[in-house]
C-alpha cells in the first residue's frame, strides 16, 4: 500500500477544514496509506509573491523541516501552494542549510487531483456519482507553473452524471493573486465577474477548482452579488458524490 | 494640439488610474473583444505549425544579442555607415531628444511627419519638436487619432484600442472642420487624403526600427498601413530611432523573427508592408530620403543587459502579453500611467525609471503567468515581476508598513502553536461582524477585501485539530 501525508496548507487548515479532510477521506478510499502532515503552517508563498522572501523562507522553513520527517506523497490541497513548494522552495533555500531539505521535500509534492488522477481505477470503484453540470476553473499556478490541466478533468470524468462544460476562459485568471487582490480590489473584483457572469450564463451547478484562493475570490464575490454560482473544491464536490 | 504626456505614474499611481479606467464603461467592452480577437488569430496561425520550436529559436536568437549587445552594435553601426547611413548614439532621452533636434533644425524643418514608434514615445519626442516650433504629423491612424484627440496610446499595436468609433469621428471631424460620416472606411479615407498633404509637405520623417541587421546594416519596419514607406520615402531626410537591443545577428534571423512578430502582434503570417531599409537614396535611384540618420538609444538598456533583468530585452514590442493578460483586459494602456501597458509595462517601467517612479507597477498582476506563455521570445515575465517586487521590498520604496507586516506575520506563523492561535482569534475578531458564517462588511484592513466580496470565517475546528 502506498503511502502519503496531505498537508492542508494555512487556509485549508484554518478556513476550510473539510477540505484536507475530504482529502484524507478520499485517498483512504482508494487504498492509500493517508495521514496528515502534522507540524506544518504555511508554504511562504503570499510573502514570497510579494517579494518578502526572508518572511516567505522563515515560514516555509518551519513547514518544510515539518513535511521532512513525513513519509510518501505530500498531497497539497491548493494548486499555488503545490506550485510554491515544488517549484519555488528549492529557489528559496538555495545556499540555505535547508537546501537538501527543501530539494527532498519539494520532490515529493504533488496536488491533489494528481494524486487522486494516479489512483483512477481505485476511485472509480467508488461508485461516484453527482448529477449536474460542471465548469472546471484552472488555478494559474497550478496550470502554468505546475502543468496540471488534465489530472482534475479526468477526476471529473470518473464522477458518474457529472457533465463536464468547458469553460471558453477557463484558463483565465480569477483575480485573487494574493496580496493583488487587497492592493487592487477594482480591478480583482472585476476579473472575478468575468469569470462568474460566463459560469452564470452557461447555469452551471458548481463551478470546481483546486485551489482556496480562487475558491475564497470566487465564493467570495459570488456571495456579495447574489450569483447563483457555487464554486467548490474538487474534493468538495466528490464526497458528495460518493454513495451514503 | 499637444501630446504632452502629463505624468500620470508619479502623480495618481495604479489603484486610482485602474478605477478611472474600470469607470469608463466602453473600456471593459472593447478592450476584451479586441484584444481576444488578436489571441484567437494568432491561436489560428500557429495551429498547424510548432509555435514552440519557433519561439525557442526567436528566445535563442535575442539571448545571443542580449549576451553580447555591444559586439552586434558595433558591427551595425559599421554596416549602416558602410551605406551612407548617418549613426548616432544616445546615452538617454535627454540625449536622443537632442539629437533628433539637431537634425530637425539642421534640416531647416518645419514639418515632421512620424511612423509609429514606442522609442519616440519613451523618449517623449514630440513635445520637444513642438516646442521648437515644428509641426509634427503622426501618420499611423491609430496614433494621429490619437494624437488629434489630445490623447496618449493604450496599446503597443493598437494605439487606440480605448477609443470608440464615434469619439474618432469627434475628434477627425473637428480637425476637417465638418462633420464627417460615422463609417470606419469614410473616416480612414478622410484621413488618408488629409495626410498626403503632410507627407508632401514634410522634410524629415521620422520612424522607429522594428529590427536592424548586423550584418548587412539593414534597418527593418513591419506595418499594415504603408505609412512608413512613405515617411520613409518622401520627405528629405529620414530618422530612425532604434533602441539598442532591437539589434539582430543576421538576414536570416528575420526568418524567425518576423512571423514571431506578426504572428503574436496581430495573428498575421506577415504584415502587410514589410520595409528593408538600406541607406539613402543612391545616385542611380529614382527616389528615397538624400539623408538618413540611425539614432541608437540606450536609455538604460546597456545596463539591464547585465542585470538579472536581461531577459526583458528580448521584447520585440508585439504587444501579446497586453492581449492575454486579465488585467490589462480589464482597465486598458492608460491605467499603466507611462508609456508601456500591460505586462511588458508592468516590467519595463520600473527598470526603466526606477522603483522610486514605476516600481508600484510590478504589483498590478495577479502573477497569472498567462504573459510567459503567449511571449514570442519567452520572456519569463512573471518571474521578472516577483523579482522586482524583491527588489522593491528590500530597498527603500516599499511601504514599511507593509515591510513590518510580512515581518511580524512570519514570525507568528513560523511558530506553530503560534500559527494554530491565529485560527480562533480570527474567529473571534470577526464573529461580530459575521451573519451565516461570512463577513460582509468589516472595517481596514478588511475592507479592501469585503469591498466587492464576502469573507469566510475560520473555521470553529481547524483541521490540525481533527
Amino acid at each position: 500500500m502506498d503511502r502519503a501525508v496531505v498537508f492542508p496548507t494555512c487556509m485549508g487548515d484554518l478556513v476550510s477544514p473539510q477540505v484536507p479532510e475530504r482529502t484524507l477521506g478520499l485517498l483512504r478510499a482508494t487504498g492509500c496509506d493517508a495521514s496528515a502532515a502534522r507540524g506544518g503552517t504555511c508554504c511562504g508563498q503570499p510573502a514570497f509573491s510579494a517579494g518578502h522572501v526572508d518572511a516567505a523562507r522563515r515560514v516555509a522553513r518551519t513547514t518544510l523541516r515539518a513535511l521532512d520527517r513525513t513519509e510518501g506523497d505530500i498531497v497539497v490541497v491548493a494548486g499555488s501552494c503545490a506550485a510554491m513548494m515544488r517549484r519555488h522552495w528549492r529557489e528559496l533555500f538555495h545556499g540555505d542549510r535547508d537546501e537538501e531539505t527543501a530539494t527532498r521535500v519539494s520532490g515529493r509534492v504533488v496536488e491533489t487531483s494528481q494524486a487522486l488522477a494516479a489512483r483512477l481505477p481505485a476511485l472509480r470503484r467508488l461508485g461516484l456519482r453527482w448529477r449536474g453540470r460542471v465548469g472546471y476553473h484552472d488555478s494559474c499556478h497550478m496550470l502554468r507553473e505546475l502543468r496540471v490541466a488534465d489530472e482534475p478533468r479526468e477526476v471529473l470524468g470518473a464522477v458518474d452524471g457529472v457533465e463536464l462544460v468547458e469553460l471558453r476562459h477557463a484558463k483565465r485568471c480569477c483575480g485573487f493573486g494574493g496580496t493583488f487582490s487587497v492592493r487592487y480590489p477594482g480591478v480583482s473584483v472585476a476579473m472575478a465577474d468575468t469569470k462568474l457572469d460566463e459560469v452564470s450564463e452557461l447555469g452551471l451547478d458548481a463551478l470546481v477548482s483546486c485551489d482556496g484562493g480562487c475558491l475564497m475570490q470566487l465564493g467570495g464575490r459570488a456571495d456579495a452579488t447574489g450569483r447563483d454560482v457555487r464554486p467548490m473544491h474538487l474534493v468538495d464536490l466528490l464526497d458528495e458524490a460518493r454513495p451514503r | 494640439m499637444t501630446t504632452q504626456h502629463r505624468d500620470l505614474l508619479t502623480e495618481t499611481g495604479f489603484e486610482e488610474l485602474s478605477e478611472r479606467q474600470l469607470a469608463t464603461p466602453f473600456i471593459r467592452q472593447a478592450v476584451p473583444k479586441a484584444t481576444d480577437h488578436t489571441v484567437a488569430a494568432m491561436g489560428a496561425l500557429f495551429a498547424d505549425h510548432d509555435r514552440e520550436a519557433l519561439r525557442d529559436r526567436g528566445a535563442a536568437i535575442r539571448d545571443e544579442v542580449i549576451a553580447d549587445l555591444e559586439t552586434h552594435l558595433v558591427d551595425l553601426v559599421a554596416a549602416c555607415e558602410a551605406k551612407g547611413v548617418v549613426v548616432h548614439r544616445a546615452t538617454d532621452a535627454a540625449h536622443a531628444r537632442e539629437i533628433v533636434r539637431g537634425i530637425v533644425r539642421a534640416a531647416d524643418a518645419r514639418t515632421v511627419v512620424k511612423s509609429k514608434s514606442m522609442m519616440s514615445e519613451e523618449i517623449e519626442l514630440n513635445p520637444a519638436l513642438e516646442a521648437d516650433g515644428v509641426k509634427v504629423v503622426e501618420t499611423d491612424l491609430g496614433e494621429y487619432v490619437v494624437q488629434v484627440s489630445g490623447d496618449r496610446p493604450s496599446h503597443i499595436i493598437a494605439p487606440v484600442i480605448h477609443l470608440p468609433r464615434e469619439k474618432v469621428r469627434e475628434s477627425l471631424s473637428a480637425v476637417a472642420g465638418e462633420q464627417l460620416p460615422p463609417e470606419a472606411e469614410a473616416l480612414t479615407a478622410w484621413a488618408r487624403e488629409e495626410l498626403r498633404g503632410s507627407f508632401l509637405a514634410a522634410e524629415v520623417g521620422i520612424t522607429g526600427v522594428n529590427f536592424g541587421v548586423a550584418e548587412t546594416g539593414t534597418l527593418v519596419l513591419v506595418t499594415n498601413e504603408g505609412n512608413a514607406r512613405m515617411t520613409t520615402s518622401l520627405p528629405r531626410v529620414h530618422v530612425a530611432l532604434m533602441g539598442i537591443e532591437r539589434v539582430l545577428p543576421r538576414m536570416e534571423d528575420l526568418a524567425v523573427m518576423l512571423p514571431l512578430l506578426t504572428g503574436h502582434g496581430t495573428g498575421q503570417q506577415i504584415s502587410c508592408y514589410v520595409t528593408m531599409i538600406d541607406g539613402p537614396r543612391r545616385e542611380d535611384e529614382p527616389d528615397g530620403p538624400e539623408e538618413q540618420h540611425l539614432v541608437l538609444i540606450d536609455n538604460g538598456r546597456s545596463a539591464l543587459a547585465r542585470s538579472e533583468y536581461a531577459d526583458i530585452l528580448r521584447c520585440i514590442r508585439c504587444g501579446a502579453c497586453q492581449n492575454i493578460c486579465p488585467v490589462y483586459r480589464q482597465v486598458g494602456g492608460h491605467a499603466y500611467g507611462w508609456v508601456y501597458g500591460g505586462p511588458i509595462g508592468a516590467v519595463l517601467t520600473p527598470l526603466l525609471r526606477g522603483d522610486e517612479d514605476g516600481g508600484e507597477l510590478a504589483q498590478a498582476s495577479s502573477l497569472c503567468a498567462a504573459c510567459d506563455d503567449i511571449c514570442p521570445v519567452k520572456i519569463p515575465l512573471h518571474e521578472l515581476l516577483v523579482k522586482l517586487r524583491r527588489r522593491r521590498a528590500e530597498g527603500d520604496s516599499a511601504p514599511r508598513v507593509e515591510k513590518i507586516a510580512f515581518a511580524l506575520w512570519s514570525r507568528a506563523w513560523s511558530v506553530p502553536w503560534v500559527y494554530r492561535l491565529s485560527g480562533p482569534l480570527g474567529r473571534l475578531t470577526l464573529l461580530p461582524l459575521a451573519r451565516g458564517g461570512r463577513v460582509r462588511r468589516a472595517p481596514r484592513p478588511l475592507a479592501r477585501w469585503t469591498s466587492g466580496r464576502s469573507l469566510p470565517l475560520p473555521a470553529r475546528r481547524p483541521f490540525h485539530r481533527r
